[in-house]
C-alpha cells in the first residue's frame, strides 16, 4: 500500500508542480545562535500548494529553518538573522510586519502534539477566539470545518466537550493540525508531526497532508526518509546548516546530484 | 553481596530514623499544646476580651486583629507578588540583571522577620507617618511575605509547559493573550497555594508587628485600619514571657497557642482544597 502511494506521486508530480507559482522565496538567508551559525546562505523557492520535505541529520538546522517561517525563533535570546524570506513577495522580517499576523498566516504543528488542557472544541476554537471572533455560530462552523479538514470530525463529533487529553496520540496530533487550520493559514509548518505516532496514525497524518496540499503550502521536517518520499513533492537536504540539495523528491531519492545526498538518503550515514 | 545488603539496611535504617525523629518532635509539640490548651478553650475564651489583667477572659480581640492584619497582608502581597512573578518568568529576558533580581528575592526570603519589623517602623510608621496601626503592620508583613509569594508564583508559572505558550503564539496570539488564556489559568492554583502558605506563616509572626502596630492590651476591637490591634502571636508572647503572673496565665497561653495553630492549619487546608478544586476544573 505504501509503495502504491509513492508510485502515484512520482507519475503525477512533475507536470502538476511546475505550473504552480512561487509562494515562498528564501534569499541568502543566514541564522545565528549567538556566535554559532546555524544556517548558511540558504536559497530556496517554494511553490504554492506543494509539500516540501526537509530532511537531514540531527542538528543540521532543519527545525531552526522551519521555525524561521513563522518567526518562532524570536522567542529565543541571542538569535540573529541575515537575508530575506518572502511570502507572497513580502519579507517576513520587515519591521512593519506584525509577527502576530504572520503567525496567523503561517500555521505550525509541533513535533510533540501539544493540545491545550481544554475541551476538543475549545482547542480548535482557541485561535479564533484570540483573534477576536465572537460569533458562536461562526466558531462552531469553523470548528467542524477544521476538524473535518484534519480528518478527525467523525471520531470526535460526539464528544467535542471532552478533554483533548482523552484522545490518542495520533488524534491529538490531528487535533493540533485542526487547531492550526481553524485560523485559515496559507502555509503550514509541520515539525516531525508523526515522529511520536504509531504506523497507522502516521499513515493517517500522511494521507491528511496529501489532502491539505490542495489548499495549503506545506513544509514538513522529517527524520523518516520513506515519509519524505511518500508525502513531499520537493525535498530539501540539509547538512551542517547548509542546503546541500533541493529538488523534486523523486530526483533526490533516485538520482541526486550530490554524492552526500545519495549517501544520506540510502542510509549510509545519519 | 552480603556486605551490600548490610550497607543498604543501615542506610534505610538511618533514613527511617530521620523521619521518626522529625515526626516524633512534631507529635510531642502538638500533644503538649493540645493537652494543655484544650481545657482553656471555651465559648467565652473565643469570644470575649481579656479581663483582670489578662488572667481571665478570652482572646477575641487578638483573633480579630490577626484576621484584619492578614487581610491587609494578602491585599498587598497577592497582586504585587503575582505581578512580579509573571514579569520575571514571562517577560524579563534572562540576563545578568534578571538573575541578580531573582537571587535578591530568594535572599530576601531568608531575612529575619525582626529586620522587616524595624524596616516597617522606619518606612511606614515614621517616614510615611502611618503611625503604629493595623495598616503599618499589614504592610510590613506584606513586604515580608512578598519573596515567598513571588518565588512560589514563579515556580507555579514554570510548571506550565512551554508548549502551551508556543502553541498559542503559533496561532497568532500576542504574548499577553497567551499568558492570559493559556498560562495563568493553569498556574493560578499553584500560585494561590504558595501565597496562602506564605500568609499562614505571616499570621503567626510576632517580630514584624511588634513595633508597627500590635498592642499589649486594648479594651476595644480595632474599628479601622488606623487603629492599633491585638494579635494572636503577640498575645501569646506576652502571656508566656511578659506577664506579671506567668504561672497563673499559662493555661490561657496554651489556649492561645492552640487557636493560633488551628488557624494556621485551617489556612493551609484552604490552600490544599483550593488547589484540588482548581486542578479538577482544569482537567475536566
Amino acid at each position: 500500500m505504501v509503495d502504491s502511494i509513492v508510485d502515484i506521486k512520482t507519475t503525477t508530480k512533475a507536470d502538476k508542480v511546475s505550473t504552480n507559482q512561487i509562494k515562498i522565496q528564501v534569499k541568502h538567508f543566514n541564522f545565528y545562535y549567538d556566535t554559532v551559525q546555524a544556517l548558511k546562505n540558504i536559497q530556496m523557492d517554494i511553490r504554492m500548494n506543494t509539500v516540501v520535505g526537509i530532511i537531514g541529520p540531527s542538528g543540521c538546522g532543519k527545525s531552526t529553518f522551519l521555525r524561521c517561517f513563522n518567526r518562532m525563533n524570536d522567542t529565543i535570546n541571542g538569535i540573529r538573522y541575515e537575508g530575506v524570506i518572502e511570502i507572497d513577495g513580502r519579507n517576513i522580517f520587515d519591521k512593519t510586519l506584525d509577527v502576530v499576523d504572520l503567525r496567523r498566516e503561517v500555521g505550525m504543528v509541533f513535533q510533540k502534539s501539544n493540545p491545550f488542557p481544554k475541551s476538543i472544541f475549545e482547542n480548535v476554537a482557541y485561535g479564533l477566539k484570540i483573534n477576536g471572533i465572537k460569533d458562536q455560530n461562526f466558531i462552531a462552523e469553523r470548528v467542524e470545518y477544521s476538524l473535518r479538514g484534519a480528518a478527525l470530525w467523525d471520531e470526535v463529533k460526539d464528544r467535542l466537550n471532552k478533554s483533548a487529553f482523552a484522545l490518542s496520540g495520533g488524534q491529538q496530533q490531528r487535533l493540533c493540525i485542526a487547531r492550526a487550520l481553524a485560523v485559515e493559514p496559507e502555509v503550514l509548518l509541520l515539525d516531525e508531526p508523526a515522529s511520536a505516532l504509531d504506523p497507522i496514525a502516521t499513515a493517517k497524518v500522511e494521507e491528511l497532508i496529501h489532502e491539505l496540499k490542495k489548499k495549503y503550502t506545506i513544509l514538513i521536517v522529517t527524520h523518516n526518509m520513506q515519509q519524505a518520499a511518500r508525502v513531499s513533492d520537493y525535498t530539501a537536504f540539509f547538512m551542517m546548516g547548509e542546503l546541500k540539495e533541493y529538488d523534486v523528491t523523486n530526483k533526490i531519492f533516485t538520482n541526486p546530484k550530490e554524492k552526500i545526498t545519495e549517501d544520506y538518503v540510502t542510509g549510509r550515514f545519519g | 553481596m552480603k556486605n551490600k545488603n548490610v550497607t543498604q539496611f543501615i542506610g534505610f535504617m538511618f533514613l527511617r530514623l530521620c523521619i521518626v525523629l522529625v515526626i516524633g518532635a512534631l507529635c510531642i509539640i502538638l500533644y503538649d499544646i493540645f493537652s494543655k490548651g484544650l481545657p482553656a478553650i471555651s465559648w467565652e475564651f473565643l469570644t470575649e476580651s481579656p479581663k483582670k489583667g489578662m488572667t481571665e477572659g478570652g482572646i477575641w480581640p487578638a483573633i480579630v486583629g490577626t484576621f484584619f492584619v492578614t487581610v491587609i497582608t494578602a491585599l498587598l502581597s497577592i497582586p504585587l507578588g503575582m505581578g512580579c512573578a509573571i514579569y520575571l518568568n514571562e517577560y524579563a529576558k534572562d540576563g545578568k540583571l534578571t538573575r541578580l533580581i531573582r537571587m535578591s528575592i530568594r535572599n530576601l526570603s531568608g531575612v529575619p522577620s525582626i529586620v522587616y519589623g524595624l524596616f516597617g517602623v522606619v518606612l511606614f510608621v515614621q517616614m510615611m507617618h502611618l503611625d503604629t496601626c493595623i495598616l503599618s503592620s499589614g504592610l510590613t508583613l506584606g513586604l515580608m511575605t512578598l519573596p515567598w509569594t513571588i518565588t512560589a508564583s514563579e515556580e507555579a508559572l514554570k510548571s506550565v509547559p512551554q508548549s502551551y505558550r508556543d502553541g498559542s503564539l503559533a496561532l497568532g496570539a500576542t504574548k499577553w493573550q497567551s499568558i492570559q488564556t493559556n498560562v495563568l489559568p493553569y498556574a493560578v492554583p499553584g500560585m494561590l497555594t504558595g501565597t496562602i502558605l506564605g500568609l499562614a506563616r505571616a499570621a503567626g509572626e510576632t517580630a514584624p508587628i511588634l513595633f508597627t502596630g500590635a498592642a499589649f492590651f486594648l479594651p476595644f476591637l480595632p474599628k479601622n485600619w488606623s487603629d492599633q490591634f491585638m494579635a494572636l502571636p503577640y498575645h501569646l508572647y506576652i502571656m508566656s514571657t511578659q506577664h506579671h503572673a506567668i504561672a497563673e496565665v499559662r493555661p490561657l497561653a496554651y489556649g492561645t497557642a492552640l487557636v493560633l495553630i488551628v488557624l494556621v492549619f485551617l489556612m493551609n487546608l484552604a490552600a490544599i482544597i483550593a488547589r484540588y478544586k482548581l486542578r479538577k476544573i482544569r482537567l475536566e
